[in-house]
């Protein structure tokens, strides 16, 4: 029995595909697993590792090195409030701290309702607009309280749907196009340009 | 007065809402650098980036076109593309992806024609949702175009890319770590020697690994010619750069200006950049470099933006972000949160780092938030000296990666610039400015 949906199982091969090894297609698949259960469940740890050639204990532990895989259930939005130093000089804290309130749930918590979760991430690199929060890994642009709590309200409401995909947060557009060519038959044709480019440069310095 | 006479280079499609299509790409002479690459020899390719005296624009600032050259010949080769920009206060990486992905595309297949690599990869930090999106979009198009995939535009130049995901990690910016977290691990970075993974690198192959804005550079150099690249900046400090201006500035953003021509006063106080300090406030320190640079104080602000220049100062220009700090700033607590920072980021491989990062943002802490003591300063520069021995700059290494010795930076310049207020807050008992 695949634990993955028939499309996601379809998808997490086609990414087994794109490396030269498997083990490589570790980090997005872990991604698709988030996307599927919203967090890495046991059942996706199990999958991922004879997809990838690993033991789960080799899924796991790669898992958890990663911030932005998370092992236990997390809410349906995960909201990110940096407070890295050009965070910080534009009240990263406070918005943090705001957010907290809003939310009804401590940093690192998640709300009852298991709709938000709250996290104090490192810089976001929109360092322009801060302090920065992201909502699924997609920048809000939100840098007040007001504006804030305008966000968590629209969130609630299930009025940005379409801007913040719940744990769709990578991968909505996929590889279409790609290289179906054995290595070796690749390297036999780069060989031959060369000959073909080294007689040219013999010719030309005739 | 800044200088902006020069050409935008990479962000010359800022004004365009539609920079990131196909279509405004090929609107505005896009792939045609590539075409003409692939008319010249891979080597000449290669000798234009060389000519063109491009540093590596990740932070390290290491010539491109001489990391190319060390690439070990290989009948299997990679090239990487490091897109996982986690320096604090790094946000140029950012722009370009999202706003000009076919850029960054060119400049891949660029470079893998130059350095005959079939297989090429994208590395996005995760946290770029929208930036991997539009890439991932770029190289369909690319496909559907001809200027990726098989026999590229009709030549016998074959390459794929791969748009690859990072999953947040700070770390991951260390190219072997990079490699690692490619392979599907945990992002450690790897023991030296090797020194560079031109010689031993992804699967154990010979790889190159270049940054974002490295990449974007290469479609104007190719068809421009690398002489008139050289020819803007000055000294080893060639073309132009995108500076991230963050802090307490009016106008915060990425901003593309000649490198030495420009001084940090012209980046933060030019009506057409920075726009000045906030409240039209004093600087009282500024980061030159992103948060692994030592500070710089207000009489370094007439310092041109030029790699030697900064580094003959003591620090360093690295990711090209630079934060901005008035006299409504703490410096300990900025210095606290730098701190704080490593901590969570070292990967934990090497004692100094994984321990000393934690100890010095306990002590850090606890001066910003009460329970200080006066003989923590010191104690501070001790634990930083068991990091980086003699605090030099560039520092001494007892780590396998730079995460290490960079974490003494921020509190050594705080320390030295404002001795005066680390001691107000061990007598405090806390922030004086809370």
């Amino acid at each position: 029995m695949s634990h993955f949906r028939a499309d996601v199982r379809q998808r997490a091969e086609e990414l087994v595909a794109l490396y030269p090894r498997r083990r490589s297609a570790m980090l997005p698949m872990l991604h698709l697993a988030q996307e599927q259960d919203g967090y890495v469940t046991d059942g996706a740890i199990e999958e991922i590792a004879e997809l990838t050639g690993t033991t789960p204990a080799e899924v796991r532990g790669t898992a958890a090195f990663y911030d932005m895989f998370h092992l236990e259930p997390v809410g349906r939005y995960v909201v990110g409030v940096c407070t890295n130093v050009a965070c910080l000089l534009a009240g990263g804290e406070d918005l943090l701290e705001h957010a907290s309130r809003t939310l009804g749930c401590a940093v690192g918590g998640t709300s009852e309702d298991g709709l938000f979760t709250l996290e104090e991430t490192e810089c976001l690199a929109d360092c322009n607009i801060a302090p920065v929060v992201q909502v699924n890994h997609r920048y809000v642009r939100t840098t007040t309280p007001e504006a804030l709590d305008q966000l968590v309200t629209d969130l609630r409401a299930g009025r940005l749907d379409a801007d913040v995909p719940p744990h769709g947060t990578l991968i909505r557009v996929r590889r279409n196009g790609g290289l179906r060519v054995e290595r070796e038959e690749l390297s036999a044709e780069r060989a031959a340009a060369r000959a073909a480019r080294d007689a040219r440069a013999a010719t030309e310095a005739k | 007065m800044a200088s902006l006479d020069a050409p935008r280079i990479v962000s010359s499609r800022s004004e365009f809402a539609d920079s990131f299509t196909l279509a405004r790409y090929l609107a505005t002479g896009g792939y045609e650098g590539l075409r003409k690459a692939l008319t010249m020899f891979p080597e000449a390719v290669a000798a234009e980036v060389d000519a063109a005296s491009l540093l590596g624009r990740g932070g390290a600032g290491f010539p491109a076109g001489r990391k190319w050259s060390m690439l070990r010949k290989s009948p299997v080769s990679y090239l990487v593309v490091n897109g996982d920009e986690s320096e604090p206060a790094t946000f140029k990486d950012h722009y370009l992806v999202e706003r000009d992905p076919h850029q960054l595309v060119e400049g891949v297949i660029i470079a893998a024609y130059a350095l005959q690599v079939t297989q090429a990869f994208i590395f996005l930090r995760g946290e770029f949702a929208l930036g991997l999106e539009r890439v991932q979009q770029a190289v369909n198009d690319a496909y559907d175009h001809g200027a990726l995939g098989r026999k590229i535009f009709g030549s016998d130049f074959s390459l794929d890319i791969v748009v690859h995901p990072g999953a947040g990690a700070y770390i991951c910016g260390e190219e072997t770590s990079l490699i690692e977290a490619l392979e599907g691990k945990r992002g450690f970075p790897r023991i030296k020697p090797p020194f560079f993974p031109a010689v031993t690198g992804l699967y154990g192959e010979p790889t190159v690994v270049n940054n974002v804005e490295t990449m974007s550079n290469l479609p104007w150099i190719v068809t421009h010619g690398g002489a008139a690249f050289a020819a803007l900046g000055a000294g080893r400090s060639a073309g132009t750069r995108l500076f991230a201006l963050s802090g307490r500035v009016n106008r915060p953003g990425v901003y593309e200006i000649e490198m030495v021509k420009n001084t940090f006063r012209d980046l933060i106080y030019d009506p057409a950049l920075g726009g000045g300090v906030v409240d039209d406030r004093p600087v009282r320190a500024f980061i030159p470099g992103g948060v692994s640079a030592p500070w710089f104080g207000p009489e370094q602000l007439d310092l041109p933006l030029g790699q030697d220049e900064v580094g003959a100062q003591g620090s360093m220009l690295g990711s090209g972000s630079i934060v901005v700090m008035d006299d409504t700033t703490c410096p300990v607590r900025a210095a606290w949160r730098i701190t704080k920072f490593f901590s969570r980021e070292s990967c934990g491989q090497c004692t100094p780092c994984r321990e000393g990062s934690g100890w010095l943002e306990r002590i850090m802490y606890r001066l910003e938030h009460g329970g200080g003591r006066a003989e923590d300063v010191d104690l501070l520069l001790d634990l930083c000296d068991n990091i980086a021995p003699g605090l030099t700059w560039p520092p001494a290494q007892t780590t396998i990666c730079v995460l290490g010795p960079s974490i003494p930076s921020s509190i050594k310049s705080a320390i030295t610039m404002f001795r005066d207020d680390f001691l107000a807050h061990a007598h405090h008992g806390g922030c004086p400015h809370d």
